[in-house]
Formats: structure tokens, C-alpha cells, sequence
């Protein structure tokens, strides 16, 4: 008995300080996975570039706040995380952080002083930066971002979310992959395209799914699961591999246009995709948008063919597509208009048809595309509920200034009439998802008016 | 005591066609620019949102986007025996307000002169002699080619975006476009709309009597649609809301669909709404300006933004108005021919035919501002001035536009304006009417011109514009020969009622009724300082620093509506800013 109690006394002790020191000793740092000579310099405007592509503004910014100063409310299945200020103010920004204190924000996710940053911030994708565009980063945010003191909301989880030393046990999960970029070697381009979508860009972020620990699944190019599409927030993140993916149907210079543009012959970004559109895509280079386009649609082992430029200026006149052989019945009743068809047919003809037309096919790069389109036919309907409602807006862009905007039906339409509406698109024109009801609609309706 | 903005390289008065022209094309050579617009901001998005923006009682009949009398009329008198009263209630013509200016609200006509109509006082010297020119009448050459101008009007053609099948491709005349349109270095930018069934039955009319019809011109997107600027339009859907509204689709050329997206964005542009220019301030020698006085409506002071180069691209009433208000010249005197400001007012004679058929559906409401078949068989490169006895032509359009219900309802004369016998006439032939519309030129007269009123006064104190404006014979002898044209042309499509509308001689001007908001002249382009009061270059002779864009400058008016003639000039003039000015401040002649 006395042996049984000391084991378990012992066992005891030996889990207090295992916890004590999982709470406290410091977590290892990764190493560069590069090494700079003493006298590196990034090139000028590399740092700056390096933001636009890591896309820091559109979540360290908020709402009509001044860039980088953080205070933006992230909602997160956990709760809602304020981002933090990273302009160089001494005393609410980071401007006391050392280079290796913000490398290791961005490949540990640990913040100066050791505290467990939440993967809200993206290291599990930072991590793959390249040593030298973090110092270039860390180079540009010191000395040419101006200091802003803005004291944001401090992120308050609820229990158990609260415990941040828990996200070291997260780590050891998420944090499988070493620091550093692997090229696949396809070609120049698409290595270049695969440093920027899995590093910077942190597009799995968003487009890989998550496993059941809320990590990643998927965060380099060597896993099937990389950019196999993703649920955030109620809005899928389509798959970026597969038949039926969008860089699988269009062309390098179609992706490449939607990316810089956020428009292309078939669709427009909008929601979140919308804001990295805005916030850091535009100011990239065609080069990298085109390589990231290269690097997609060869994903899956197509053949790559690049073009010299995209979304040119003065492209004039785009004919419009005609309706196809899966939608042709469908664009036949809606020409025809027999006042029988379905009532998600006749709000169609009543308020939709005037832009994106009996064929379901709109008009290139300015009315998208609804057949095959994977916002309508998502296996969430929240985001055609809500464009439908709420309209969407696409902004304008270097190569095309202007800013598209559909408007919102949300004063015209009830939910019984928008579930008509959006079930019917679900299945118009050989689209083939399931149906949308009322009380789905309401949801979205009353979320929008609580907000 | 007048605030005093930072000074810039440019300052432009008026956020319209020409002012957004003026505005991307010289920050594009990193002139640091801003423009001053007397009304509000307004885009696509979000101000014509549908469907708010098909409202026609707010913007068709309450007139939403027009200038407001109170802000700013005119006064008109008929000649120069009558005492001008203010224009309190906008008819006849309907100057817009806010940015994009006539450009947003406008129906999307958008046409070239012919080759004839810019050098017609030599056309009409060649052919018959000046004896025929009426007394009174100012006809006069334009200081510029067409040749010289033709790049410029496919430059315009490109940005606002136009749809149409060229006649005359360079020189080498087409089937089914317009033969007698000037020649084309390039087909249009859009190929043409598609038009509906009265256009169809107009056109077989005009073919059976041996006529040309083509496609109208239109500043209305038939496809998806991306110009030099990467700015982009979206195929029209027939809405029927062209005219007196902003286009919710994307579909119509605009400053705001063709330029001001991409204006926005270039860092060296800014623009200020609530912004209303008083006057030009010249320097004390009075050879160039040093920048411009403004009201500032949110402020409520005075405002003095000096710059280097003054672009006036307000509209033509409002050029006139400014440029006589600051000594941009001198006004113009009828009795002695002194003088060139206010010289040269003119308008545009239209008349039509109106056919009912108890068989035909029409279905109005579909349409755009442009839509139709066109012919141009009495344009003036086709008419006998000699034998007709006068100086002039007109185009002739078939097609639906602004078929909206409050002031659409074509209705046979006699038929009760209201109550039952109203409703019945609706009942009977809402849906079954067509008309055939004839544009027409209008010349140029001693009587016709624009000054200082010497009694009312504007909200600032200063004297209104008066505009001394009556129908003259040779216009209105034109208008009888279309009427004598038209009416067989009618009569072969067999309508059960046909009743046309052409003025007759003695007709008189009547501010009251909607007639087209096509005022030019006022600041015409001219050889020398002492026949009008800008250049070949828009470029004022007065100071050679200030540039005057718009129909001001048209000598006398074109048979067609003005804003091709408007766009492509103010692209000639930005070109030769940016070639010939700006390395060397002068007088370009």
C-alpha cells in the first residue's frame, strides 16, 4: 500500500512538474532556416512588397483604421481574437521587438516575452518565408512604417481558449512541418508561385480544410490535402485542386487576372477573397501573379503553358458566351418565359436575368458566371443567401479601376422567396447542389441586422 | 477676405466628360491636378443602384440630377426687343448637376460630324456661292479638320466605349453602315446593339424607298467591355433608363464607367464637390489666369486655388457664363459683330412623325437612349442648300428609348389628356405606337447669342447669362423639308394614324416643353482673336493659360448630338497640352 501511494505520490509530482514545466519552460525557437551574411540588406522595397504579399494590412487593420495598427476583430471558432498593433510604436506596437523576437512571431508563433501567439496569425505558413523576406519584413516595419500608438482590445477567450501555453500542445500538431520552402522544381515559375501560395500568401489558411484540432490539413505542396477546399466562417474556400476546381477549368491567365483583379472571364472575388484582392494581390507583380496561377494549375500535374501578360488595358470588346449545353434548357424556359415556370425561375427573370442572362453565363469579367459557380452550388449556402440579400462588391483594382458592386435584395425578396430563388440556382443550368430553405435564409437576415 | 488653397499645376472646373478627359489624361504626365465640381459626387456605385435609380417620377419628372434654378438659370428672351425673365422651371433644355455632369445623364447618342459640317461655310462657298447664306446667319469654317481630328474621335470612341458598324472604314464604304458617315481608321469599339421591331419595320420602310439605315451610334455597351484605362462596361439589358438617369448597369458611357475609377486612383488627382467656380482670376496684365475663385458650399467662404493651367469643362452655359463674368474675352455685340463671347449660340431643330398601328406591338418599354435605325439621306453632305433653300440637314431615327410610364403614352391627337376617355385611349394604343424622330442642324445668327442679364442676379451676386434665342427661317425650312421627306416615308408602312410634328416657319422658341439639352456656341473656336474666342486648341485668346472645353466651342451646332464632337476635340486639345503646351507656356496660334 505504502509503495502503491508512493508511486502514485511520485507519479503526482512528476505531473506537476511536467505541467509546471510545459506552462513555463520556454518553447524551443526554430532557427533561420537560412543563413544571412552580416552585411545583408533587403532590397529596396522588397519589405514592403513582402507585406502586400503576406497580406499583414487586411487583418492588422481596422475598420477605417490607420494601416497595421491592428484592432481588427477576427472571428474565430473560439471566440473573437483583436489583432495586434504592428506598426514600430514603442509601447503598443512592436517597436521593442529584436529580429529573432519577430521571427519567431512568424515561424513559432510566439511573441516577445514567450506568449503563445493564437493561429489566428498564420505562422503554420509563415513558417515556409524564406529567411530573407522576413528580414525584409522585419526591416520595413521598423523603419518605414510610422509609429502608430493604438492600444487594441485584448483578446479574451473563454475557458479553456484562455489558457495560451495550451497552444504549445496545439504546436506540437500544427507545427509538423520544418521552417523554410521546398520547391517542387516544376520550373522556375512555379516554384516561385508555390512560395508565395504556401508561404506568404498563407492561402491554405483559408483553402486547405482543417483537421479535428482546428490545424491545418495540408500546408505544403506535397500533401494531398493541400488546398482541398476549407470552411470559414459559414463561406467555403473552394478547392484549388481537382477536376472541378476553378485553376483545373481556367486558364493561367484567367487565374492569374482573378487574382490581380479580382475579376476574370468567369467570376469575381468577393467576401473575404475580395479583401486579399484588394489588400495584397493587386500590388503584386504579374510576374507573381502569374507564377502563383502557373504553380495552381499545374497542382494537380497539368501541363503549365504561362502567358506574357494578363487583364491587359484596352483588351475592348468581350463577346458574350451563349448558354452551353447544360444550361441550354434552362436558358430556353427562361427565353421562352412561360409565366408556369417555377417561381425561383420567374424571380430569376425579374431580378437577376437583366446582368447574368437566360444562359447563366453573364458577361466576362464584369457579371459573373452563375452555372458552375462555386459560391452558388457550396456545400455552405450562407454566401449565396447572403449576396443575394446583401449584394457584393468587388473593388477596384490597379489593372481594373472600377469597382463592381450588385446590389442587395434584401427589401425586395422574403426568405421563402430567396430560398425559391437560391434553390433553383442551385440546380439552373446543370448546377446540382441541394435545396435552401426559409428558415436558412432567415438565419442569414437576422445575423446581418444583429450585426 | 478669400481662403487660399495650395497652388497646383492644374486646376479644372467641372467633373464632366471633359473634365475627367483633362483630368486623367494630364495627370498621366505627373501634373499635380485638382478639379472643382460645383455639384455632388455621385457614382454608379452607389448612387445609381438599382432599383432606386428607375424612379422615374424622382429623376424623369422632378429632374433629381439636374441643376437646380435657384443655383444657377439662365434668363431668355426671344430678341432683342424683349426683356429676358430668369428660366425658374427647367424645360426646354436640362443642364445637369453633380460629377459626370451631362455625361451620366445623357442618352448615349453618340456621333461624329461629317466632314462637310466642320468646314460649311466652304461647302456651301463651293457648291453654290455665299449668296445663299441668309442675313444674319454667322456661318463660319472650324478651325480644325476632320482629318486632323479623326484619332481623336476613335481615342473617345475607345474610352466611352461605343457601339456601332462603320460605313466607312478608310474610305472603303460598307454594307449596312452609315455611307455617308466620315471615314473610320478603326471599326467601332463595340459591335452594334441589336434593335427592336419598329427599328426593323423603319428599316425595310427605308430600304423600299432606296435609303441607307443603319445602325444607330450608341455610347451603350452591346457586350462586356474593357477601354485603354482598364475601365469597364456591361452589356446593356434594354432597361429603357437612359436618359436623365445614371446607368445602374454598367452599360453607358459615362466619366463614370469610362475614366473616373481609374482618375480616382492616381495620386496626383483631387477633386472637391460642393465646389462652385465664381470667376477666372487673371493676372494684372490680363494675358494669362492665376487660378480660380471657388465657393466652397460646406465651408460657405470664398476660396482662391491658384494654378498654372485653367481648364474650364463646366457645362457650355456655364463656360459662357464664367468666361463673360471674368473678361475671358469680349462680349460679343449683334448690332456691330464686335466682340466673341456669347457669339454663336445655337441649339438643334428636331421634328417627327408618330405612327399608330392597332396591329403592331411595339413593347416600348424595351429600349435604350441610343437604340435604333438611323438613316442619314437628308444629312447635310446630302442636301441641295441651293435648290431647297437652305443650309442644313438631319439625321432620322426608329427605336424605343426612355419608354417609362408617367411621360411615355403616345396617344392619336383629340384623344382626352385625362379622365376616362384618357384611359380608353390608353387601353386602345399604349404598346402600338412607333415614331420616326428627324435631328437636325441648327445654324448660327447675330440674333442668337448669350450675355450678362443687367437685371437679375445669381445667389453670389452675380449677373445671370441672358440668352437671346428665336427660331430662325433657315432652320425652320429645313424642318418643313424633312416633315415633306418624312411623311411619305410614313405613309409606306401603312400605320392606321400618323400625325407628325415639325415647326413650321414663324414658329417661335418656347422655354417650356423638353426639347434636347444640346446648347453650343458661346465660346467658338476661330481663326483669330477677333472671330471667336478660343483657338483650334480650346486654348482661350485671351489667356493663353486657360483652355475652354464643350459644345462652347462648336461654331455653329451639327446636325448630330454633340458629345462625339465635345470628346473628340477634348482629346485634341489634351493633346496638344501635352505635346506642345507644357514645354513651352504660350499662345499655341
Amino acid at each position: 500500500m505504502k509503495t502503491f501511494l508512493r508511486i502514485i505520490g511520485g507519479l503526482a509530482v512528476l505531473g506537476v512538474i511536467a505541467l509546471l514545466a510545459f506552462i513555463f519552460v520556454p518553447v524551443q525557437i526554430s532557427k533561420p532556416a537560412q543563413e544571412l551574411a552580416a552585411d545583408w540588406q533587403p532590397e529596396p522595397g522588397q519589405g514592403e512588397y513582402v507585406m502586400h504579399a503576406s497580406d499583414c494590412v487586411a487583418c492588422h487593420t481596422a475598420e477605417g483604421g490607420e494601416p497595421l495598427a491592428g484592432g481588427r476583430a477576427i472571428a474565430s471558432p473560439m471566440g473573437t481574437i483583436w489583432s495586434t498593433n504592428i506598426t514600430p510604436d514603442a509601447e503598443t506596437g512592436i517597436g521593442e521587438w529584436s529580429y529573432d523576437e519577430f521571427r519567431a512571431a512568424m515561424v513559432d508563433g510566439i511573441a516577445k516575452g514567450g506568449t503563445h501567439l493564437y493561429p489566428a496569425m498564420p505562422y503554420e505558413n509563415y513558417r515556409l518565408m524564406k529567411e530573407e523576406d522576413i528580414r525584409a519584413l522585419y526591416d520595413y516595419l521598423m523603419a518605414e512604417v510610422e509609429p502608430v500608438k493604438n492600444e487594441v482590445q485584448e483578446t479574451q477567450l473563454k475557458f479553456p481558449f484562455n489558457l495560451r501555453f495550451g497552444i504549445r500542445a496545439w504546436n506540437w500538431l500544427a507545427l509538423t512541418h520544418d521552417a523554410g520552402f521546398n520547391p517542387v522544381g516544376t520550373s522556375d515559375l512555379q516554384d516561385r508561385g508555390q512560395y508565395l501560395v504556401e508561404g506568404p500568401g498563407h492561402c491554405a489558411a483559408c483553402h486547405s480544410p482543417r483537421t479535428p484540432f482546428m490545424s491545418q490539413d495540408g500546408v505544403t505542396a506535397d500533401e494531398d490535402s493541400f488546398l482541398a477546399g476549407g470552411v470559414i466562417d459559414g463561406w467555403n474556400a473552394p478547392a484549388l485542386r481537382g477536376e472541378d476546381s476553378a485553376p483545373q477549368q481556367w486558364s493561367v491567365e484567367q487565374l492569374a487576372a482573378y487574382l490581380a483583379t479580382g475579376r476574370n472571364a468567369h467570376s469575381t472575388a468577393n467576401g473575404e477573397m475580395g479583401l486579399v484582392v484588394e489588400h495584397s494581390l493587386q500590388y503584386l507583380t504579374d510576374e507573381d501573379n502569374l507564377a502563383m496561377a502557373a504553380f495552381l494549375k499545374g497542382m494537380d500535374g497539368a501541363e503549365v503553358e504561362a502567358p506574357e501578360t494578363f487583364a491587359a488595358k484596352g483588351v475592348g470588346a468581350i463577346e458574350i458566351a451563349g448558354a452551353d449545353d447544360a444550361g441550354e434548357a434552362t436558358a430556353s424556359m427562361l427565353t421562352e418565359a412561360n409565366p408556369d415556370m417555377p417561381l425561383g425561375a420567374r424571380l430569376y427573370s425579374d431580378n437577376c436575368i437583366g446582368c447574368h442572362f437566360a444562359s447563366g453565363k453573364g458577361a466576362a469579367e464584369i457579371f459573373p458566371e452563375l452555372q458552375d459557380n462555386h459560391m452558388v452550388t457550396g456545400s455552405e449556402t450562407k454566401p449565396l443567401i447572403s449576396v443575394i440579400l446583401n449584394g457584393a462588391e468587388v473593388p477596384g483594382t490597379a489593372k481594373r479601376p472600377m469597382t463592381l458592386r450588385m446590389q442587395g435584395y434584401a427589401d425586395r425578396m422574403s426568405d421563402e422567396e430567396v430560398a425559391e430563388l437560391a434553390s433553383w440556382l442551385r440546380k439552373a443550368w446543370g448546377n446540382d447542389a441541394g435545396q435552401v430553405s426559409a428558415a436558412e435564409v432567415a438565419a442569414v437576415r437576422n445575423a446581418d441586422a444583429s450585426h | 477676405m478669400a481662403r487660399q488653397e495650395k497652388k497646383k499645376d492644374v486646376v479644372i472646373v467641372g467633373l464632366g466628360w471633359t473634365g475627367s478627359i483633362a483630368g486623367i489624361e494630364l495627370a498621366q504626365e505627373g501634373l499635380d491636378i485638382v478639379a472643382l465640381e460645383r455639384g455632388h459626387d455621385q457614382d454608379t456605385v452607389p448612387n445609381f443602384e438599382y432599383p432606386q435609380q428607375i424612379d422615374e417620377l424622382k429623376y424623369g419628372v422632378r429632374l433629381k440630377m439636374m441643376q437646380k434654378p435657384s443655383q444657377q438659370t439662365v434668363t431668355v428672351r426671344r430678341n432683342d426687343g424683349e426683356t429676358a425673365l430668369p428660366y425658374r422651371s427647367l424645360g426646354s433644355f436640362l443642364p445637369g448637376n453633380g460629377v459626370g455632369g451631362a455625361g451620366t445623364h445623357w442618352n448615349g447618342l453618340n456621333w461624329r460630324p461629317q466632314e462637310v459640317e466642320l468646314k460649311l461655310r466652304s461647302h456651301v462657298r463651293d457648291n453654290w456661292g455665299e449668296q445663299i447664306i441668309p442675313e444674319g446667319m454667322n456661318l463660319r469654317d472650324y478651325p480644325v479638320s476632320y482629318d486632323e481630328l479623326e484619332p481623336f474621335f476613335t481615342q473617345f470612341e475607345k474610352v466611352a466605349g461605343i457601339s456601332g458598324y462603320a460605313g466607312n472604314l478608310n474610305g472603303e464604304i460598307r454594307e449596312g453602315g452609315n455611307p455617308f458617315e466620315g471615314w473610320r481608321s478603326e471599326d467601332f469599339p463595340m459591335p452594334p446593339l441589336p434593335t427592336t421591331y419598329d427599328s426593323a419595320k423603319f428599316q425595310e420602310a427605308a430600304k423600299a424607298m432606296g435609303y441607307h439605315p443603319f445602325p444607330a451610334s450608341a455610347g451603350i455597351a452591346s457586350t462586356a467591355y474593357v477601354n485603354p484605362y482598364g475601365m469597364q462596361m456591361g452589356p446593356c439589358n434594354f432597361c429603357g433608363f437612359c436618359e436623365r438617369y445614371g446607368c445602374y448597369q454598367y452599360s453607358k458611357s459615362s466619366p463614370q464607367t469610362a475614366i473616373l475609377g481609374a482618375l480616382k486612383r492616381m495620386p496626383n488627382f483631387e477633386y472637391r464637390t460642393g465646389s462652385e467656380v465664381l470667376r477666372v482670376e487673371l493676372a494684372e496684365d490680363g494675358k494669362t489666369a492665376t487660378g480660380v475663385t471657388y465657393w466652397d458650399e460646406a465651408a460657405q467662404e470664398e476660396v482662391f486655388q491658384p494654378a498654372d493651367i485653367v481648364i474650364l469643362s463646366s457645362y457650355q452655359l456655364n463656360n459662357v457664363h464664367l468666361m463673360l463674368l471674368s473678361g475671358l474675352g469680349e462680349a460679343y455685340n449683334p448690332l456691330t459683330g464686335e466682340g466673341t463671347l456669347g457669339k454663336n449660340y445655337a441649339y438643334q431643330m428636331n421634328g417627327g412623325v408618330s405612327m399608330f398601328f392597332k396591329d403592331a406591338e411595339f413593347n416600348p418599354f424595351v429600349g435604350h437612349g441610343a437604340n435604333g435605325m438611323v438613316i442619314d439621306d437628308f444629312s447635310i453632305s446630302q442636301n441641295d442648300f441651293g435648290a431647297e433653300g437652305f443650309i442644313g440637314g438631319s439625321y432620322w431615327r426608329a427605336g424605343t428609348f426612355n419608354g417609362q410610364p408617367i411621360r411615355n403614352m403616345p396617344l392619336p391627337k383629340g384623344t382626352p389628356s385625362w379622365g376616362a376617355g384618357w384611359k380608353e385611349g390608353i387601353g386602345e394604343w399604349y404598346g402600338h405606337a412607333m415614331s420616326i424622330g428627324s435631328h437636325g442642324s441648327h445654324m448660327s445668327y447675330a440674333n442668337n447669342h448669350l450675355d450678362l442679364d443687367p437685371t437679375y442676379t445669381d445667389r453670389h451676386g452675380r449677373p445671370l447669362m441672358r440668352m437671346t434665342f428665336n427660331w430662325q427661317d433657315n432652320d425652320l425650312k429645313m424642318n418643313q423639308f424633312m416633315k415633306s421627306k418624312m411623311e411619305p416615308l410614313a405613309a409606306s408602312m401603312n400605320p392606321d394614324i400618323m400625325q407628325a410634328g415639325f415647326k413650321n416657319i414663324g414658329a417661335q422658341y418656347d422655354v417650356r416643353p423638353y426639347q434636347t439639352t444640346h446648347n453650343t456656341g458661346g465660346h467658338i473656336m476661330a481663326e483669330n482673336a477677333r472671330e471667336g474666342a478660343v483657338n483650334r486648341y480650346s486654348q482661350t485668346f485671351k489667356a493663353h493659360n486657360v483652355f475652354a472645353m464643350g459644345a462652347g466651342n462648336f461654331v455653329q451646332n451639327t446636325q448630330y448630338n454633340p458629345t462625339g464632337l465635345v470628346g473628340g476635340l477634348a482629346y485634341h486639345t489634351v493633346h496638344a497640352i501635352r505635346t506642345q503646351y507644357l514645354s513651352n507656356p504660350r499662345p499655341l496660334v
